[in-house]
């Protein structure tokens, strides 16, 4: 057996995301620094704190998938996962799973709950009050559930739902996994399947994310926390990473869904291959459950280990001057605390080099798409290493002064890069870096 | 050794493990209480933990059994820090659950982290110290919700969103999310413990905790870390949890019958499961970290495979799948299926669930399968969903290293020739035990665990 560490590659990407639902005219408005951040429509959100998130519309699953009739009734998130799923198998080229061994096809997402059903949890709650008008009864509450709350809606709410699907979909029999941390889901997912086909548990692997908050107990959650942006009144410059004025992220939806495999199954079949997962760092803060190391601890060793991973030198220019990664892409949530701290930890990491690295946040244009928002942004990274072009941090007027990195402030830049690197931190303190190479 | 890509038949396998890995504690926490002696001693003297519901009414769905962990002798309070104790609010039973469980299973490990002891320090650098635990879906508490909603009625007696956006939602403490987050069980395991590796949280329903061992083992494997906590936590024994269980129908309709007859699995008189609270966390070490510091290892991770079931509605267990499980964890494992000694099936009691695991080890076990001893945990916890796996595997540590078994409770009629009747607790020759999960959603895992020699 050979020691050498099995290299992973990108055979297929695909998306659903609030700017679109197919990867070349996204990854167009991307680089035109556009954005779609208006007026929640999901729901009657006009007296909350925040009254606007990036949205996916006009979305019907059923046109991706080979037979709506398989799937039921899926969940929203299930119906994202399930059309950029069904586009990046399509682009891989890999063609019908019963021409493989489907044992040897795994998932790994990072998919979030389904959708909490308000109006049928409020009415079932508010039916089932006994006489002092607000202690809930749960014989009264099992009962009025049936009445309000629908079956298969309930059950398709369960995380690993959208893998299932997936799994249904294209029919793929090897190791199935859904990991759910928060903000920085998708980006561990696509980690950890690397990490499984090194091993050999799979020599091709669906990942990526899918996830949508955006109703009303996922808004409310998000306002309680005060995490959210509140600049109701300009909504598309809400998101604005890394600048002064910055107050909050932007709640978007969606799904990145990726196909990898061993570059040896790549070559065999002549793959058009569209980047290699070249490491992968992961840490836990272990610091406190709403806040971030103040020194980026975690972060800064999530970085460290993902390039270590990758046999990169944080410290060392290459011989041709370039640093060891030519393009960051940040977390960069727009919140104060995160774009901070984010920052400080690029420093850590990478010294002065740290401002030689542009470093940009597609949240800015795109919203976060919470458990979702790794996986879009590697896909947005291989058309940048696809592409030599790197899309614009919007809304990026007015620079906080202590954030002082190469953010590529609302214009996009053509640059040379074979390298870069993209972080995901979740609420909850997980840390997760890639460092995802041209091959 | 068998090696990736070089097998006899042609086919790619999991590869073995590269570095040894060891199970070096185990915290299992159920209605058979916190720990693993009292989960033991309730085991082999044929205790089941299943009672009627006490926590809320369950009288509007099928089954009015469950297993609940004592609210009299577990509070969360007591096992964390002083320090940590205002962080106790805003941990859902989910959390709380999980939080139990790994003091206890730090303590089986011998360990020391600034949540059981401050004065020491550490015995594993926080740094090599990860953690993946499997969580479920964790549902929001109604009356806490009612409470917020009654705020906000408009004229038609529901919730008014207008009211709601401005005042109703401040009825909901600010923190209100951080309770729901399936991850926020990994989220304060790992401050309690100062763990500040790799984390990550696995929600796969049934099959999360041992799809959490599986990746621990890669994380040491590929020297991440050199111990992980692992393993699940879960409760579903809430009104909310209870109704997307009976949609989902999986729960025993327990009326008429009497509490040890609920869950029967296996049996022709089957035909759901009760659920349980609970899961376990376990300390799984490579082994040449256990042996440096003098830990004693409960028994070896020796193979490891997961699956999925992607037939019918996507839910069902397929005994194809399940089987190929087995056989891929055989191959890692680098044994031959007449080296496994006892089985500890999910064994849940839903009848569909139950057919495809016994198929599967008739189609891998042959004529064998008839006499390899099975233990069952359900029928004395309840099916605690995503942690149910994590107490399968602390039960499989202790009878390796005590080479018995337990007892095992079923009163329904076994039509298989298969080891799942009644039975007491007896010694056992005891080399590898194969532990299998099979999930709502089609993940089916199973784990060879050996004997420590």
């Amino acid at each position: 057996m050979s020691n050498e560490r099995r290299r992973i590659v990108i055979t297929g990407i695909g998306w659903v995301t609030p700017m679109g639902h197919d990867i070349e005219s996204v990854w167009q408005r991307l680089l035109n620094g556009e954005t779609d951040i208006t007026p929640i429509e999901r729901f009657d959100a006009r007296t909350f704190p925040t009254t606007f998130a990036s949205q996916v519309r006009n979305y019907d699953w059923t046109k991706f998938v080979k037979d709506p009739s398989l799937h039921g009734q899926p969940g929203i998130h299930t119906q994202f996962a399930l059309g950029a799923a069904r586009q990046a198998w399509d682009m891989s080229g890999l063609g019908t799973v019963g021409d493989l061994d489907p044992h040897r096809i795994g998932i790994y997402l990072g998919a979030g709950e389904g959708v909490l059903d308000f109006q049928s949890y409020q009415k079932t709650c508010l039916a089932s009050r006994g006489n002092d008008g607000h202690t809930v009864n749960t014989v009264d509450w099992g009962e009025a559930a049936v009445n309000f709350l629908d079956g298969v809606g309930e059950v398709e709410q369960e995380p690993n739902m959208p893998a299932s699907h997936i799994s249904r979909e294209l029919g793929i029999r090897g190791p199935v996994y859904n990991c759910l941390t928060a903000c920085a889901a998708s980006t561990q997912a696509i980690g950890e399947a690397a990490s499984m086909m090194r091993r050999g548990d799979a020599d091709v692997m669906v990942s990526g994310g899918t996830h949508t908050m955006l109703h009303v107990l996922g808004v409310t959650g998000f306002n309680r926390l005060t995490a959210m942006s509140t600049r109701n009144d300009d909504p598309a410059t809400a998101s604005r990473p890394f600048s002064k004025n910055r107050d909050g992220f932007v709640m978007g939806e969606g799904s990145g869904i990726i196909i990898m495999e061993t570059l040896d199954h790549a070559t065999a079949r002549g793959a058009n291959v569209l980047g290699e997962v070249t490491g992968y760092g992961s840490s836990a803060d272990a610091y406190r459950i709403t806040d971030i190391h103040p020194e980026g601890r975690g972060p800064a060793v999530a970085m460290l280990e993902a390039l270590a991973d990758a046999g990169l030198d944080p410290a060392k220019r290459r011989d041709d001057g370039q640093p060891p990664v030519q393009y960051i892409s940040a977390h960069g949530t727009s919140t104060n605390e995160n774009d901070h701290i984010e920052t400080l930890a690029s420093k850590k990491v990478f010294g002065e080099m740290a401002y030689d690295i542009p470093m940009t946040s597609i949240k800015s244009m795109m919203g976060h798409l919470i458990c979702a928002a790794g996986a879009v942004e590697f896909i947005t990274c291989l058309l940048m290493l696809r592409d030599q072009v790197i899309p614009p941090t919007i809304n990026l007027d007015e620079p906080d002064p202590d954030l002082d990195l190469d953010y590529v402030p609302n214009v996009k830049r053509e640059t040379a890069m074979d390298t870069c690197l993209s972080n995901s931190f979740g609420f909850g303190g997980q840390n997760n870096t890639l460092v995802i190479s041209r091959v | 050794m068998t090696s990736y890509g070089e097998t006899d038949d042609g086919k790619l396998h999991y590869r073995p493990m590269t570095r040894r890995v060891v199970i070096s504690g185990a915290g299992p926490i159920s209605a058979l209480g916190v720990g693993i002696d009292d989960t033991w001693d309730a085991m082999c003297e044929g205790r089941s933990g299943l009672k009627p519901l006490t926590c809320f009414d369950p009288g509007a769905f099928p089954c009015h059994v469950g297993g609940e962990v004592d609210p009299e002798t577990f509070k969360v309070r007591n096992v964390v820090p002083k320090s940590y104790r205002k962080a106790v609010k805003v941990m859902c039973r989910d959390v709380e659950l999980a939080v139990g469980a790994a003091v206890a299973a730090i303590h089986d490990a011998g360990l020391k982290t600034p949540g059981v002891d401050n004065e020491d320090g550490h015995v594993i650098d926080p740094d090599r110290m990860g953690c993946q635990i499997g969580s479920g879906l964790i549902a929001a508490d109604v009356q806490e919700l009612t409470d917020a909603f009654v705020t906000s009625l408009g004229d038609d007696e529901e919730v008014d969103l207008g009211k709601w956006g401005v005042t109703g939602m401040e009825n909901l403490t600010p923190l209100w999310l951080l309770k729901y987050l399936p991850n926020m069980l990994a989220c304060h395991v790992t401050i309690v413990h100062d763990c500040q590796g790799p984390s990550n949280t696995i929600t796969c329903s049934e099959s999360s905790s041992a799809l959490s061992l599986g990746e621990s083992m890669r994380v040491i494997e590929r020297g991440a870390a050199d111990a992980c906590l692992t393993g699940g936590a879960e409760s579903k024994l809430n009104p909310l949890s209870y109704y997307r269980q009976t949609c989902a129908g999986r729960l025993a309709d327990s009326s008429g019958l009497e509490v040890n007859d609920v869950v029967r699995p296996f049996s022709t008189e089957a035909n759901g499961t009760a659920l349980g609270e609970g899961g376990g966390l376990l300390v799984l070490e490579a082994k040449d970290n256990c042996d440096a510091r003098g830990g004693r290892a409960r028994a070896e991770l020796l193979g490891y495979a997961a699956t999925q079931s992607c037939d019918h509605d996507g839910m069902s267990a397929t005994a194809e799948d399940i089987a190929a499980a087995i056989q891929n964890a055989l191959h890692s494992a680098d044994l031959d299926h007449e080296s496994i000694d006892a089985i500890i099936p999910f064994g849940c009691g839903i009848p569909s669930v139950d057919a495809a695991e016994a198929d599967a080890v008739e189609a891998v076990f042959g004529e064998r399968a008839a006499s390899i001893p099975q233990v069952l945990t359900v029928p004395f916890t309840g099916n605690c969903n995503a942690g149910n796996g994590a107490i399968q595997v602390s039960i499989a540590c202790r009878c390796l290293e005590t080479q018995s078994l337990p007892a095992r409770l079923n009163t329904g009629t076994i039509d298989r020739n298969l080891q799942v009747g009644p039975a007491e607790a007896r010694d056992a020759q005891l080399s590898n035990i194969l532990v299998l999960s099979a999930s709502q959603g089609g993940q089916n895992t199973a784990v060879i665990l050996g004997k420590i020699s």
